[in-house]
């Protein structure tokens, strides 16, 4: 499979001088199957450049939101392909335990917040509220199979496992395992996420903060970079791609603080820092 | 390996940090956790006891009523939490593993996580004060 970033930006659109290598459009990833199909991980505003890449004769794309938070639906009106005759999209995402999947997006798509309702955004879109009731349960999307389970941040979220044969993707950008644990990391049946990342071929994964960041942020649902790092290790992936920077780390910061991780703990897995623009090719 | 489910490990959490003695069973029954000050009154660590099924929990505490009547396992608050789906609450007599008997109260609600999935029942309990 083929995944690109799209939006690596946590929390905030942060276009500026000091973050263009990394990227200032928050979160958004497209995953081509060798099959032809395409996934995009969730609608953050590097949505808009990534509809505006899709082929033109394009039938189908599905969209996989872990969550309603605004810098992971921002891109979703700005997106090319709904307004093209013909074109399906097909949106995944939680529900809550009292709206459904299109009323809570509803909330931001409508006036007097966006001029447009969702509804009106296009006569071929769909919604697919997840997880499903049963446990461990599996979506199929074209040569992908996909897992999505709840994982720690405020707000019904999800992560997602793309599997493609015996190549999986693992995609949590927004999760905080480290949350009421005395030592990170602890047991793996209690860790949150484990079960989607357990050996996966690549797992993109949030690293919000700074250690002394995190300190006085336990609860906002994200990572230290270094608890991201324990977290590749604990599930023994093969390669780890941070992600979700926090909007007030510029590049140079970045360099920084992944370079002292990487010197800090040893990885044992490949580190490849998302960046927008990136396309990493993981074996399908 | 297995994980737990999110709503499970976030009730474990919050266990972990309360200092009301909580106790937390899979939907099979089986003892999934309970935390330090239920440790007090249940007389053993949870890391000494270990995963449990129901039926052995009803055995190891020996729950009774106030004239010393054995209550029978589909009584119990937490198995009526499980099994019906509902809270329940009562007050009963258990023999802790240190082999001190106490007088608690229990509250035992199912726990019905996202999409309505069943994912087992949890017990708040209390020592009542002689």
């Amino acid at each position: 499979m083929k995944v690109t970033f799209w939006g690596t930006r946590g929390s905030l659109a942060s276009p500026s001088a000091e973050t263009v290598r990394y990227g200032g459009n928050t979160s958004c990833v497209a995953v081509e199957g060798s099959a032809g199909t395409t996934l995009i991980l969730d609608a953050g505003t590097g949505l808009r450049n990534l509809g505006q890449s899709l082929p033109t004769d394009l039938k189908r794309v599905d969209i996989l939101l872990t969550h309603l938070h605004m810098d992971h639906i921002q891109g979703l009106p700005f997106f090319a392909p709904l307004r093209r005759p013909g074109v399906e999209v097909h949106i995944w995402g939680p529900a809550s335990t009292t709206l459904s999947l299109t009323e809570r997006l509803q909330r931001y798509l409508s006036p007097p917040l966006f001029p447009v309702s969702v509804r009106d955004l296009s006569e071929n879109l769909h919604f697919h509220e997840l997880p499903g009731k049963l446990p461990g349960q599996f979506i199929e999307i074209g040569e992908f199979s996909i897992n999505a389970q709840l994982i720690i941040h405020p707000n019904p979220t999800i992560g997602y496992r793309v599997q493609c044969a015996d190549t999986a993707l693992t995609y949590m950008p927004d999760h905080e395992p480290a949350l009421g644990e005395q030592t990170f990391p602890h047991e793996r049946e209690w860790t949150s996420g484990y079960a989607l990342a357990e050996g996966c071929d690549l797992l993109i994964h949030d690293a919000q903060f700074t250690n002394e960041e995190y300190k006085s942020r336990v609860g906002f649902g994200h990572s230290s970079i270094r608890q991201a790092f324990q977290f590749a290790e604990l599930t023994h992936v093969k390669q780890f791609a941070p992600f979700h920077y926090d909007p007030a780390h510029t590049d140079d910061d970045l360099d920084r603080m992944l370079a002292e991780a990487v010197a800090e703990l040893h990885p044992s897995y490949k580190m490849t820092p998302s960046r927008e623009g990136l396309t990493l090719e993981v074996d399908c | 390996m297995t994980q737990q489910e999110i709503e499970v490990i976030l009730a474990r959490h919050l266990a972990e940090y309360l200092t009301v003695p909580i106790f937390m069973v899979n939907p099979d029954g089986d003892l999934l956790f309970y935390n330090e000050p239920a440790e007090a009154i249940l007389g053993s660590r949870y890391s000494e006891t270990g995963a449990m099924p129901a039926r052995e929990l009803a055995k190891t505490f020996h729950p009774m009523d106030g004239e010393g009547n054995p209550i029978l396992l589909e009584e119990l608050p937490i198995v009526i939490a499980l099994r019906e789906r509902r809270p329940s609450h009562r007050d009963l007599w258990i023999r802790g593993l240190d082999g001190v008997s106490r007088e608690i109260e229990i509250t035992a609600f199912p726990l019905v996580g996202q999409a309505d999935r069943f994912l087992g029942a949890i017990a708040f309990f209390w020592e009542i004060a002689k």
